[in-house]
This record gives C-alpha cells, structure tokens and sequence, in this order.
C-alpha cells in the first residue's frame, strides 16, 4: 500500500476545508477568511497551538508583504515549513540479532504493529521473530500469537502474569540460537503516568541489554493517531524511561491526522518511522515528510 | 487529567484578578489565554470558538470594561459558559422495566471499550445485579479470549456470540461488547446498526479514550448519526491527559458523560459528576478565595521581589521562610499550593492536613536554628553545621538534609519553570502580585 492510499481519508478532510468553496484555487487571492479557515484546519489537525501560533503569523507576514499572493503559494509555503519540522529518520543500525522494542500507551496499536513490522521486515528478506512481552493484559499473547498464525511468523511468547523483561531475554536468546535476524517484541500498554509501570519498562530495556550488548536498537513508540495534545506528554515520558528512538502513528486511515508529531519532533527531535493505516497486516506504511503534510494539508 | 487545564485557567485568571479595571486589551489577552488552554485541553475548535465568542459577548454586554468589579465578571463568565458546556447533573445508567436491560458498547479500535465493558458488569454485580457478558468482536484477533479472561477474573459469565445473532439471556442484564470501529468503516458501520437494531438496547455507550484529540467529536458525531448513543464512557482518565475531547462531545452532541475509567483493575470505574468536574477544570473558587485571602496579608512589593527572586533562583532559604510564614496566615499549606497555578503537581506531592502543619512547624524550627548567612547561602552548611542546626531545633542532621535537598529541588524546578515563564508557556509572576 502506498503512502497516499493509506491516508486517503486523511486527506479528504483537508482538502474539502481548504478547498470546497472554490472552483479554481490556483487563482484564488488569499484572503482574510481563507486564513482563518487554513488556521482552523491546522488545529484540527492536533498541530499544537504553540506550533500554529508561529508558523500563522509568519503565513500572514508573507502574505501582508505581497510575497504570496495565491493559496496554492501560501500552502506550498506552509508545506515546506511543516515539512522541515521532521527529523529525517537515520538509517537504522544495530547488532544481530536486531532488537526492537514496540512501546506505548493502552489501546495504541502496538501488537497490531508488532505484528505489521514483522511481515513487513519477513517480505522485505529478515528473518523476524515476534516476542509476546505483554504478560499482563488479558489474552494479550494469544493475540500476538494469533497474529504470528496468520503472518506465518515465529513467535515466543510469555506466561499470563509472567516476567516481561525475561520474555525478551529469552526471545532474544531464541533468535541467536535459531538465526533470526531480528526480535520484534510487543510490549504492555502503560500510561506514562504509572511510575512502577515505566520502571518495568526501563527494567526491559536494561535486560535487553544483557541478552545483546547494546540492544535494544530500536525503541518504537507507538502514538495512536487520534490523540491530542496528551501525544506529546507520552513522547516525553517514554523517552526518558526507554530511549525512544522513533514513532509509529497509527489509525491514520480514519480522519485524524496525528498532528500532535509535529510539537514531538520539534520538542524532541523524534523521527516518525511508520504509518499505521489500517487492521491488515501489510497496513503499515514508512513514513515520507512530504507526502504526510501533503495528505494532511491537501492539494488543490 | 484535568489540573492541568485546570493550572492554566487559574492562571490567566489570577492575572486577570490582578487588575482592578478590565480594559479592552486586558481582556482580549484574557479570552486569548482561556483559548489556548482549552486548544492545549484538546477542547475542539469549533467550541473553543463558540466559547470564546460568547465570553467576549457578555462581557461586553454586562460592561465589565473600565468597571472595578470587571474582572470577578469575567472570571464568572467564563465559568458559566464552561458550566453550561458541560452540563449539571449526573445522568444514571438506564434500567430496563423489564428485563434483561441491554448495554451495548461501541467506539473506536483502542479506545477501551472491552476493559469498559468488564468493569461495568462488575459494578452492577456489587450492586446486587446479575450481569452477562457477551462479545461479538469476531474482527480482532484475540478479543473475545480477553473478554472471557475478565469475567473469569470476576466470575461474570460471557458468551462469545456472532454480531448477527446476540443472545440476551443468562441474567438481568446483557452487556454487549462490539469490535473497535472507524465512524467512516461503512461496512462496519452497518454492522454494529443492525446490532443495535436486533437487541434494541437501553444504553448505548460509546467508549472515548481521555486522551482523544480534534477528531473525536466529529466521531462521535458521525456515531451519533447511526446509533442513538445514550451516554459517554471516558476511558483512561488516570491519564494526565486534559480531557477536553469529552467536553466538546458532551457540547457538540449533547450525549452526557456517564462513567469514567479510572485505571486497569477492574475497580477502576466511577460515576460521572459534572458539576464536581467543572469545578475541578476551573478551580474557580479557588482563585477568588487565594485572591482574597492574599489581598489581606501579603504585603505586595515584598511578594512581587519574591516572585521575582524564585522565578531567577536567587530565591533563599530566608525568602523560603518568609513565605512559609506568610502562607501559614492564610490557611493549610497544601490547600495554597494547589491555587497557585502550575502548582497542581507539586500539591500531590506534599502532605496535607495534620500532618503537613506539623512538617510546617519542623520546616520552621530548622530555619530559624540557621545563621542568617546560612540561610543566604545553604551551601556553607556543612556536616557540624547541620548536627548544630539539629540539635538547636529539635531535629534530626536526616530532617535537616532533607529540608536542604528539597529546597535545592525546589529551586531548580522554579528555574524550570521560571525560564517557561520567559518563554511565554507561565505567566512570570505568581498570583500573590496584586
Ligand atoms: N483502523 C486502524 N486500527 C488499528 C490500527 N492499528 C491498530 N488498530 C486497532 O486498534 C485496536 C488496538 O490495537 P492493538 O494493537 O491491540 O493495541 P495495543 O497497543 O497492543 O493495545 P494494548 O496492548 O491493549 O495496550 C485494535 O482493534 C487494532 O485492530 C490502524 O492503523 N488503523
Ligand atoms: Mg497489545
């Protein structure tokens, strides 16, 4: 699935608010009004009023000193500026077996991630294996191993109520033995408010490192794309008990459009890695800057 | 999860309390401030507009501009436009006359609508009902194992059943728990409609996570549209996330809020008062009482000199006494904190009642047991230093560390928090200035 297929309704919204009332857009003087409803959007879209705010009255500055005088100019230039906010995302690294942790809050995605990024990596000619690590949440493993059935994708998995930190050590220690190349393990969903619960966390993470020197490599925190402004809090909170090192949005095929990423990477520097678009397991797309603000922002 | 929002308003309104004549531009910056905390409240747009609009409305038709009592007016407004948003009374889940009554629960994937439904049965089981649990999530993979493991966990019986075939016996009342669905899945859609039309529920609750941006109330709304939802279930409330999405649906939609989830155990539910919500978001009495109260005895350069002291770290343990000494005339100390915008955090953190006037006392002891140049600079306080300190006040050297250390973390959060203060997120002073 491609990137603009995935945000498909994304898209729509936007692109009927900014451009429903006319018919021919590339001639259409920017106006007063129009601002207002470009400022409408970009709140609507979850972009943070400390982010808005600023990038608004630079807009209306470009716009008061004639230097654009068309919408399709005045989007391109608020493209550019959106655009330039998110970190390009490194070339991902790490030893072997690569180690991924798949983090966030209750209900975000991240078992339905987990088990996207490891059919994804499986076509792409890795070799996964998924880590069932949340004990806690009720039928949590089943789920993960249901996903492992129909991915067709290895799995080992936790007891209800057991250890999670041992589960990845063990997933980790499998997939030497077996030549995986890299444990994609999901994790409890926690409220970054629970100080014992991001303790387990960092506990994870620190056991991690005694299965493979350096592992984790990857730190995926999973944002679920109809959040608001609470996304931003959770970014930062989940980087300081596990470096966090990239975001997955998620439920971006309905009409939200995950907007808070923008204050995370500016606040941050978080580079978004992937794009969840959907229930189905090839519904997860890399994420592209451009094409994102572009769904986001619409085109005439 | 609402201090927060809660913080910010006290905020814009201590500063708004400080003046004794609203001009016009005071209050344009105040409706400015009230329509960023609820933007950051991820209160929508449309609302916050509407809000705003009519804030400024009244406020100009009562003539609060140039009128001494002015910004009381304004404060007052505000808070009956929010009041009005979210209405007064609690609304009770319904009961059927006859039974089974039937819940059917529905909402977006994640948002929390199975741990909901658990939690609902295992309130009407303490209430002396028999409840059954049926699932008809055939989409997720797993979903009807974790239904069935929480009832197991409480001992509620669950039927794992096909949506087109809901079975409504087994005890007096059914709760149906649908797949996670996007409002635009018009396939799914249809689905949880003929749902709703075969068992013809008493309740329809859609499960909203607390932590929802923007786009929740056009969700709900489009819900809305197919299925007469009678209430809100606000699931992840124990999060620090500000809530406002629920009180955009609630003025949007007019469906009221019924329950809030308070955190993962299967207790972790409880009824939903508006009215005690709205004066939690608000804490508006609050700041008419801590602006009272620091009208009568808080000489006002001296607080302005501290505030200023805090917010640049230069702030002493003597200015730290004089405060204390200060707040001790206006009443328990954690109540104070907590008026005191962006203090919210730190009030949880400190004891109150009883004890905190007695850990006050001992503050009290140990400060004045130091030299005045101890108290300017704490770092000179060394080992005999603190043995001498302690004996002179009746103490521990662990009681007098620990003072010195807490001061210190106070100190460098006030740094925090006074270079936010520059940066424009805090107002730079505290609401003591008059
Ligand atoms: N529409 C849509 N739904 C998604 C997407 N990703 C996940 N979901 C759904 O969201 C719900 C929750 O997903 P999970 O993967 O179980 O979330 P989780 O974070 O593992 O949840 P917990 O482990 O309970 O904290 C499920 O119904 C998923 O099918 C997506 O990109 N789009
Ligand atoms: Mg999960």
């Amino acid at each position: 699935m491609s990137i603009e297929q995935g945000l498909e309704k994304t898209r729509g919204g936007l692109i009927s608010r900014l451009f429903g009332a006319f018919r021919k857009p590339e001639e259409e003087p920017v106006s007063d009004e129009w601002l207002d409803r470009l400022e409408e959007a970009l709140l609507r879209a979850d972009l943070s009023v400390s982010l808005v705010d600023p990038v608004m009255l630079q807009v209306r500055d470009v716009v008061a000193e004639g230097r654009a005088t068309t919408v399709p100019k005045v989007l391109d230039a608020v493209r550019d500026a959106l655009v330039a906010v998110i970190p390009p995302a490194p070339p991902a690294a790490g030893g072997t077996p690569r180690v991924i942790l798949v983090v966030g809050v209750n209900g975000s995605g991240k078992t339905t991630t987990a088990a996207k990024l490891g059919k994804r990596m499986r076509d792409e000619g890795a070799t996964p294996l998924l880590a069932a690590a949340d004990t806690f949440r009720a039928a949590a493993i089943e789920q993960l191993e249901s996903w492992a059935g129909r991915t067709g994708l290895p799995i080992v998995s936790g007891r209800p109520g057991g250890d999670p930190a041992a589960v990845v050590f063990d997933a980790i220690q499998a997939a030497r033995s077996r030549g995986n190349s890299v444990v994609i393990a999901d994790t409890a969903g926690r409220l970054h408010t629970k100080g014992h619960l991001m303790d387990e966390l960092e506990k994870v993470v620190r056991v991690a490192g005694r299965a493979r020197e350096g592992a984790p490599d990857e730190v995926l925190l999973v944002l679920d794309g109809t959040q608001g402004q609470n996304a931003i809090v959770q970014a930062r909170e989940f980087t300081k008990a596990a470096k966090v090192t990239g975001l997955v949005v998620t439920k971006l095929d309905g009409t939200a459009k995950g907007g808070a990423i923008f204050a995370i990477a500016n606040d941050l520097g978080l580079p978004v890695r992937w794009l969840g678009v959907g229930e189905k397991a090839e519904d997860l797309v890399p994420m592209d800057a451009r094409a994102y603000v572009a769904a986001m922002l619409g085109r005439p | 999860m609402f201090e927060q929002l809660q913080d910010r308003l006290t905020a814009t309104f201590a500063t708004l309390q400080g003046r004794p004549r609203v001009t016009e531009a005071d209050l344009e910056a105040a409706l400015r401030d009230v329509r960023v905390a609820l933007l950051e409240a991820d209160v929508s747009f449309k609302v916050v507009k509407q809000l705003v609009a009519t804030v400024r409305e009244r406020a100009i038709g009562q003539q609060v501009i140039q009128s001494v009592t002015g910004a009381q007016q304004v404060v007052k407004i505000v808070h009956d436009a929010l009041v009005e948003m979210l209405g007064t009374e609690a609304s009770p889940l319904a009961r059927a006359a006859t039974p089974p009554t039937v819940i059917v629960m529905v909402g977006l994937q994640g948002s929390g609508k199975t741990t909901s439904s658990a939690k609902i049965a295992n309130l009407l089981r303490k209430q002396g009902r028999k409840p059954v649990l049926v699932t008809v999530d055939i989409h997720r993979p797993a979903a009807m194992d974790q239904l069935e493991a929480l009832g197991k966990q409480l001992g509620v019986p669950v039927r794992r059943a096909d949506p087109k075939n809901v079975p409504l016996e087994g005890g007096d009342t059914v709760i149906v728990d649908t797949a996670g669905r996007l409002h635009i899945d018009e396939a799914m859609m249809s689905e949880v409609e003929s749902i709703v039309a075969a068992t013809q529920p008493d309740e329809i609750l859609l499960v909203v996570d607390a932590m929802a941006g923007q786009d929740a109330v056009d969700a709900a709304t489009a819900f809305h549209a197919r299925l007469p939802i009678t209430g809100l279930v606000l699931a992840k409330v124990d999060s620090d996330a500000r809530g406002g999405a629920s009180l955009s649906i609630r003025a949007a939609t007019g469906i009221p809020v019924k329950l809030l989830g308070t955190g993962e155990k299967l207790d972790a539910i409880e009824v939903f008062h508006p009215d005690r919500l709205a004066q939690r978001i608000l804490g508006m009495g609050d700041v008419v009482t801590l602006v009272e109260k620091a009208q009568e005895v808080v000489d006002q350069k001296e607080a302005e000199e501290q505030a200023k002291k805090l917010f640049e770290a230069r702030f002493t343990l003597d200015d730290f006494y004089k405060q204390l000494q200060q707040l001790k005339k206006m009443g328990s100390i954690g109540d104070l904190i907590k008026m005191i915008p962006g203090m919210g955090q730190l009030a949880k953190q400190m004891p109150s009642g009883p004890e905190a006037e007695k850990e006050l006392k001992k503050v009290e002891a140990i400060i004045s047991s130091m030299t005045r140049g101890e108290r300017a600079d704490p770092s000179t306080i060394n080992g005999s230093r603190r043995k001498r300190i302690a004996r002179g006040s009746g103490t521990t050297v662990a009681d007098v560390n620990q003072l010195l250390r807490q001061f210190e973390e106070m100190k460098k959060l006030m740094k925090q928090l006074g270079g936010m203060a520059k940066g424009g997120r805090l107002p730079y002073h505290l609401p003591l200035r008059r």
